[in-house]
Order: C-alpha cells, then structure tokens, then sequence
C-alpha cells in the first residue's frame, strides 16, 4: 500500500501545535504523497501557518467553540472518520499524547481498522511499516500493515526531530461535522498547570532525575539547586512520583515522558526498563547510586558508585565555585 | 451501580517477558500475574459499589490459566467472573480485543466500565478507548481520583501539564492509572469465598462474533532484532573524588 495521503493529528494547546505535531508532520514529509493535519478546538484556525510551515498543505479544521469544553475523544473520532471517508488518506499519524490516544483508539473502532501504538520508526515503501521496542528497549520489532486502510499509527513523542519544511500557511478547510449531543455530557471543567520554572521537561539540554534512592523528597530541592546551575529540567522516576513526592508530569518513562537531553543525570535510579525507556535516546548519560550492580549503570557513560546526597551538594559546590 | 471491570493476566512484570521466535507471540510459560495495573482497577470498582451499591463483574479475554487472575479479583471482592478464551483468539490486536470484551461487557448491568491505561505486557493503551467506541459512550482515560453522585460521574485525570477535571454522564469507560487508590490483599475468606462465585465462559459464538481473532487483524510482525546496546561507560567508586570527576565531566561536555 503506497501513501498517497497521510494525515497528522494535530494536538492543539493555547491555539499552538504540540511538539510531536510537528515531529510527525516532518516525518510525513518524508514519506512522500500529500501531508495534510487535522486540529479539533476553537483556535485551531490559528495553528495553521505552523503547521504549514512543517509540511501540512492542507488544515482540516473543526472550530467548534465545543472542542474547548468538551472531552475530544468521542467527537473528534467521529468527525475524523467522517473526514476519512471523504478524503481517504492512507495513513494517519497520531503522537502517543493523552489526546492522541484518546482519538487514535476511537477513531480505529470506528472504521475498523487496526492500530499499532507505541511507534518510534516509520517507514512506507509499499507497505507502511512501523518499528517499536519491547522489554525496555532490548528488541525491536517490525510491523507492517496489511490491506485494510487508513493505516493508524500512535508514535512516540522524540521519536523523530521536528525541522521546519519552509511551506507557507495550510490551506484551512473547515470540518462541517457538527457534535452528537451524545457526546456533550463529557466535558472540561478545570484545567491545573503543574508546570514548573525553568525549560520544559522534553527540551531541556540537560536533565536531571531522581529516584527512591533520594531518600526523601525535600532532596528533590538538590536536584532543582543543580538544574537551575546548569540550565537543565529535573525528571523523576515513577517510584517517587507514585508516592506523591513529585507531580506526574516530571515522570521519565514508559508511562512518563521520553526525554532525549544532551546530558541525563540519573540520581538515587534503579534504571528499570520501563524507566531506562525514556531516557535511553540521551546522548550522554552518567547515573549516581549506591548500588553497583544497579541496572543504570549498563547505560551509563560515566557511572559513580556512591551515597547521591554527599556526592550532589559537592558537586554544586563546585560548580558555584568555577563559575565564581 | 454496577461496575465492570477488565482485566488481564500478564507475565510477572518482576521477569522479564519473551517471544516466541516462530509465532512472534509472547511465552506464556513463566509466572503470569494479574496485571498489577489492573489491580487499581479492581480496586477502584470495588471502592464505587462499596459506596454506591451493586456489584462488581470482571472481564477478561485470555488463555485458560487466565483463570488465576480472575480468582484473584474475586478473592479480593468482585462478584462475578467472565473468561473468554478461545484458540482463534490467540494473537489478537488492540481491536480484536476490545471487540471481544465490549460484547461480553454487553451481556452484563453496568453503568461504569474500569480498564488500566495500559497493560504491562502489550502496553498499547488503546484498548480502553476502543471498548467505548465500541459501545459508543465516553471515556475518562488515565483517572487519578474518582467519585460518582447520581449519574455523573467526576475524575481528575492526568495530562502531560498537569491535572484535568472532568465530568460525564453514565455510562462510562473509565482508566485508571497507576497510584489512584491502594489495592487491597485478597484475605484469606475472600479466597475460599472466591470458589463459590459465579464464573462465567462464553465462547466466540455465545458472543455473536464471527470473523474476530488473529488472523483477520490487519497486521503482521516481519522481524524482531536486538536493540543495539550502548557502549559500556567509565564506573567509578566514589572515594572523595567523584564529585570533582562529575564536575569535569559535565564541564568537557560543556555544560558548565
Ligand atoms: C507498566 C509499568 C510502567 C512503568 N512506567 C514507568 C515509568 O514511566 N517511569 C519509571 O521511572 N518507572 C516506571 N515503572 C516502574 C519501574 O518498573 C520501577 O519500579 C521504577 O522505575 C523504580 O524507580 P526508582 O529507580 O526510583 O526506585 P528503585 O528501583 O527503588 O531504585 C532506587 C535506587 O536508588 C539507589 N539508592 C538508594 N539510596 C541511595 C543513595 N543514598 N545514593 C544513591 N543511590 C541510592 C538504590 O541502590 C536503587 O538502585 C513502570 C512499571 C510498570 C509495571
Ligand atoms: N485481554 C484482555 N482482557 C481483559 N482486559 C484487557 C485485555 N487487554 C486489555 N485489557 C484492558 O485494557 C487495558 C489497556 O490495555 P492495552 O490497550 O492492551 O494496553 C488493560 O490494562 C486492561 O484493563
């Protein structure tokens, strides 16, 4: 099945595309047929000249003041599956966002066709194929799709870099599919920021993450103190985020973000697959830990066996002092 | 209230799962557990009929020894189990799947359908989404609280910024992650008990699904390699020195 069309869901905050947006509209780019994006929300009109300028041609555009207060799952799929059947892309690209698979998994059901989540390659040469890792990253497997169409794809967020493609604003169509009222008993009601100062988390250069092996969660403060020295986001493993010590948002990870910084800092980490996945992708990466035999240490390039609270304030000490 | 809950039975997450080379499915012949994510789900089912009234049914799709995992949830307070397994299902996608277990979800009372965010094992995370297209309701993914008053139904859900509040009418298909409530041990009554309770095994046919299974899911595994490894880097003990060694290191690399 060759690509003629290959659509991208595009995930739209503040009027703005996300990042992986535009990750996979480059990837699209590349794989050769028309790019068009598709955006569910009341400013979407305006993510128009980005995502035009990624690759997409054409912006389908629901702008319906209800994709702001409702749940986008139910309503986008089936106005996406209405689309579909008008347009017949070949491919939809959907990033592993909250949003992305809310639509994605819907939207499947609906046409019945089949999904492959958890994409970090992507490939179309006849065949629309797919590869993604198992057990923490020490496979990889190969998919392909067979005949059914559209091919729906969930990839990672950092699987691919975004690069701008220099194309002028997207043509805006807009989606004429109004909403069931089925669907506006699911709504929005408030939205709570745990954003923190300092770069985001998926492009800090640097990032420093914490672990059990922290010992407490005031120690979290150690890692901040460094992250603001060298310019860097802190990250944490599940461990503390399930104990409530640090908000979700900051979990590195399988079910957390995929981080791939110039430099990761793994403090007080077991290095557990579903952890070392989020992570691998860094360029550097030097762990702190008690523990020898830790797993992280297998990924480290610079590995120190030690108590992570005595090592960490020197080493802000230190920097403090070069830096004069 | 009635609450159905899914579950699945995965490899134990604590050893590592493997493929079989010529099937390219997963072994199923070390120790299997109930999903520790679906045990929050459990949990959670059982929270809402303690405080609402009903029952609590568990659903699950999988091999014959998928019957421990149902025991479990029993044991720890469900009121019914539903096991499919079947031979044709053996390899089944995310659809498949979600089309097995939204027809079996059909035949009970529900007015709440409880998933994981994802399995341990398969980790497509699309299943949850997929059932309630299926039975064409909403779906409240990746819940991190929960509460119910009347027919609606609140959570705060996790995003990649921060938290969402959201409200739906009932019925829904609801996910919960990891950490939205402490499962509890099956006591040992729950146990014994767990033997008396109403199992139920319908097969493909009792569930009107003709044409479901591996071989009609739209996708094919071609190649499985090893991930290239990352070459083994500089360990160190730390005597004193490490932080200065740290400190070097970041600043070759220009950080500092
Ligand atoms: C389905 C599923 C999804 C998951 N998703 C994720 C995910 O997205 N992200 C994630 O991180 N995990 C995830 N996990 C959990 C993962 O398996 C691990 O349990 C988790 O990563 C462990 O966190 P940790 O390394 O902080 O804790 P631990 O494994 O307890 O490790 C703590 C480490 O700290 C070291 N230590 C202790 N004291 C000190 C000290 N003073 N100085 C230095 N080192 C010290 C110890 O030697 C140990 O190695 C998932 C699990 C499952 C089942
Ligand atoms: N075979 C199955 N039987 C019962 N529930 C399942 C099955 N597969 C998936 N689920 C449910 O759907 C959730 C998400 O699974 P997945 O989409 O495969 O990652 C799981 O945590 C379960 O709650």
């Amino acid at each position: 099945m060759a690509v003629a069309k290959t659509w991208v869901f595009a995930d739209i905050v503040d009027g703005t595309p996300v990042g992986a947006a535009l990750e996979l509209l480059t990837k699209a780019r590349s794989l050769g047929g028309t790019v068009e994006a598709v955006a569910f929300s009341p400013q979407a009109e305006s993510a128009a000249a980005l995502l035009g300028e990624y690759g997409a041609t054409t912006l389908h555009a629901g702008t319906d003041a209800a994709y702001g207060e409702l749940l986008l799952g139910g309503p986008a799929a089936d106005a996406m599956a209405v689309l579909a059947e008008q347009h017949h892309p070949d491919l939809i690209l959907f990033a592993s966002t909250y949003l992305g698979r809310d639509v994605a998994g819907r939207l499947a059901a609906k046409l019945d066709v089949p999904v492959i989540g958890n994409g970090l390659e992507l490939s179309a040469n006849g065949q629309v194929s797919v590869g993604t890792s198992i057990f923490g990253a020490t496979r990889n497997v190969t998919t392909v799709f067979e005949d059914r169409k559209p091919a729906i794809v969930l990839v990672r967020p950092k699987s691919f870099a975004a690069e701008s493609g220099g194309g002028g604003p997207a043509t805006v169509s807009a989606v004429s599919a109004s909403i069931d009222d089925k669907h506006r008993g699911a709504k929005l009601i408030e939205r709570r920021s745990e954003a923190s100062s300092g770069p985001k988390l998926e492009e800090a250069p640097v990032v420093i993450s914490g672990g059990r092996g922290l010992g407490e969660p005031k120690n979290f403060e150690v890692l901040e103190q460094l992250a603001s020295l060298v310019g860097g986001a802190v990250g944490a493993s599940r461990a503390v985020v399930d104990a409530g010590w640090v908000p979700y948002s900051m979990q590195v990870g399988q079910t957390g973000k995929t981080v791939k910084p110039a430099i990761y800092i793994a403090v007080g980490i077991s290095g557990a697959m579903q952890h070392t996945v989020g992570m691998k992708g860094a360029k550097t990466i030097v762990a702190i830990n008690r523990d020898a035999d830790a797993p992280i240490f297998k990924l480290a390039d610079l590995g120190v066996v030690g108590d992570a609270m005595k090592i960490l304030p020197q080493v802000i000490e230190q920097i403090k002092a070069r830096k004069g | 209230m009635n609450v159905v809950v899914c579950i699945k039975q995965v490899p134990d997450p604590n050893s590592p799962g493997q493929l079989d080379p010529s099937t390219h499915l997963l072994k199923r012949d070390g120790e299997l557990v109930l999903d520790p994510g679906d045990e929050f789900g459990v949990e959670a089912g059982l929270q809402l009929v303690e405080k609402h009234g009903g029952q609590v049914t568990v659903v699950s799709m999988g091999p014959e020894r998928g019957l421990d995992a149902v025991r479990k949830a029993l044991a720890m307070g469900a009121a019914k189990g539903v096991l499919i397994s079947d031979d044709s299902l053996r390899g089944s996608d995310a659809l498949t799947t979600a089309k097995v277990l939204a027809a079996a979800i059909r035949k009970q009372d529900f007015d709440v359908v409880i998933t994981a965010t994802e399995s341990t094992d398969g980790y497509t995370g699309v299943v949850p989404q997929m059932i309630a297209g299926l039975l064409d309701i909403p779906a409240v993914t990746f819940a991190k609280s929960v509460s119910v008053e009347g027919d609606k139904l609140t959570a705060q859900r996790q995003t990649e910024t921060g938290i969402e509040v959201v409200e739906a009418t009932l019925p829904v298909v609801l996910s919960v992650t990891a950490g939205v409530n402490e499962p509890r041990y099956p006591s040992l009554k729950g146990i014994m008990g767990a033997k008396q309770k109403p199992l139920d095994r319908p097969g493909p046919a009792d569930l009107n699904l003709e044409d479901v299974g591996g071989a009609s899911t739209g996708q094919r595994i071609t190649a499985i390699d090893s991930a290239p490894e990352r070459a083994a880097g500089e360990i160190i003990k730390d005597e004193g020195e490490a932080a200065k060694r740290i400190v070097d290191f970041l600043a070759d690399k220009k950080v500092i």
